[in-house]
């Protein structure tokens, strides 16, 4: 190992450590959060998924690598996301259009 | 016969093949949780008003679990830089962090099982509803640690912010009560789902702890034979590792907190 790689992974170990801090911060965050009143619950649940949102992109993008990955990669992950978008889509699309005698609260 | 592209990258993908594999497979992972966050929502939102739970879940307990399992990714992240580096006594150091925290995070998650399953909802014959802890069973009574409750909608939010109820030991005879029921899969949507999601990740983890258990012992032995490879082994299972801790960031706030 020459002492330019070393130093290399010593730069990225900075880095992981920072995330690491800022993922513990989060959590933190997302139990304070969710004391406060933001008026109604919808506002409540939109703040922890918007802080669950940042850790899981630190996550992904740092620990998982996702920054610096090859095309081949994020090939694969277009095709999820827009599965997984589509599954949510069809989730909240089925509201606007229950079966009938769907019972309703 | 030697197995292609497990140190060197493939021409046409630019990668070694086992990372395009593991890809693959998170992505259907990510279908198979993302299934069963559409049952949560579908469940959440269909639920009558004032009958979906909050604050059934110890908060505390949960936040110390998310911490652990954060803690493990960085531990784990730490031991494949240590390979990088060269340096095999911290890998192992790091790695068997990970171990003992994927233990801890298991072990935390069955003391969470265990208390809903102790956890009772008593309906007595008079109409009277008693709620809490089994503390004995016998033939002819049942005695728990809890409190009644008039109307069965005071059990769901418990995090409504009126006076919490003071637990006293109830002893109930078996001829008044009309039915009996744990905390389970059983009990309610929500319980059910929780159950669900938290189970399928617990095995995730238990799945991962024995492939990392494994590359920290007998499978280290790779090390000397075939370093690069080794160092492709412990990218691509925490590559999986992380995956586990990414699905947790979404289950702890949208089970406990919300």
């Amino acid at each position: 190992m020459s002492d330019q790689s070393a130093d290399h992974f010593s730069h990225h170990i900075r880095r992981y450590l920072f995330v690491f801090y800022a993922l513990l911060f989060g959590t933190l965050i997302t139990v304070a959060a969710s004391y406060i009143p933001f008026g109604n619950r919808a506002m409540n649940i939109a703040v922890a998924l918007v802080i669950a949102i940042c850790k899981a992109s630190l996550v992904g993008c740092y620990f998982m690598h996702l920054i610096s990955e090859r095309k081949m990669i994020y090939f694969i992950l277009a095709f999820t996301t827009f599965f997984f978008a589509g599954l949510m889509f069809l989730t909240l699309w089925s509201f606007s259009d229950p079966p009938w005698h769907t019972v309703t609260h | 016969m030697d197995i292609p592209y497990t140190v060197e990258a493939r021409p046409d993908t630019g990668l070694y093949n086992a990372k395009v594999g593991i890809w693959l497979f998170l992505a259907s992972e990510v279908m198979l949780f993302g299934a069963l966050f559409s049952t949560y929502i579908l469940l959440r939102v269909g639920a009558p008003e004032g009958f979906w739970p909050h604050g059934w879940l110890n908060i505390p307990v949960g936040t110390v679990n998310t911490l652990v399992l954060i803690t493990s990714s960085i531990t784990t992240v730490m031991a494949w830089a240590s390979l990088k580096m060269n340096q095999f006594g911290r890998f192992k150091f790091f790695h068997a962090c990970t171990l003992c925290l994927a233990l801890t995070f298991v072990g935390i998650k069955s003391y969470e099982y265990h208390d809903k399953f102790m956890h009772y909802e008593i309906t007595l014959k008079d109409g009277r509803i008693a709620d809490g802890h089994l503390v004995k069973r016998t033939a002819d009574q049942v005695v728990i640690s809890g409190h009644y409750v008039e109307d069965r909608k005071e059990l769901f939010d418990l995090r409504a912010g009126g006076p919490p109820h003071e637990h006293t030991e109830i002893t109930i005879p078996q001829a008044q009560i009309k039915k009996m029921e744990n905390y389970g899969p059983w009990h309610t949507t929500y319980l059910a789902i929780y159950f669900t999601l938290t189970g399928l990740h617990a095995l995730h983890v238990i799945g991962g702890a024995i492939v990392i258990g494994f590359l920290w012992g007998p499978g280290s032995k790779l090390w000397k034979t075939d370093p690069d490879r080794f160092t492709n082994r412990i990218e691509i299972s925490g590559l999986f590792w992380h995956f586990v801790d990414l699905v947790w960031i979404f289950l702890f706030p949208v089970l406990y907190l919300l």
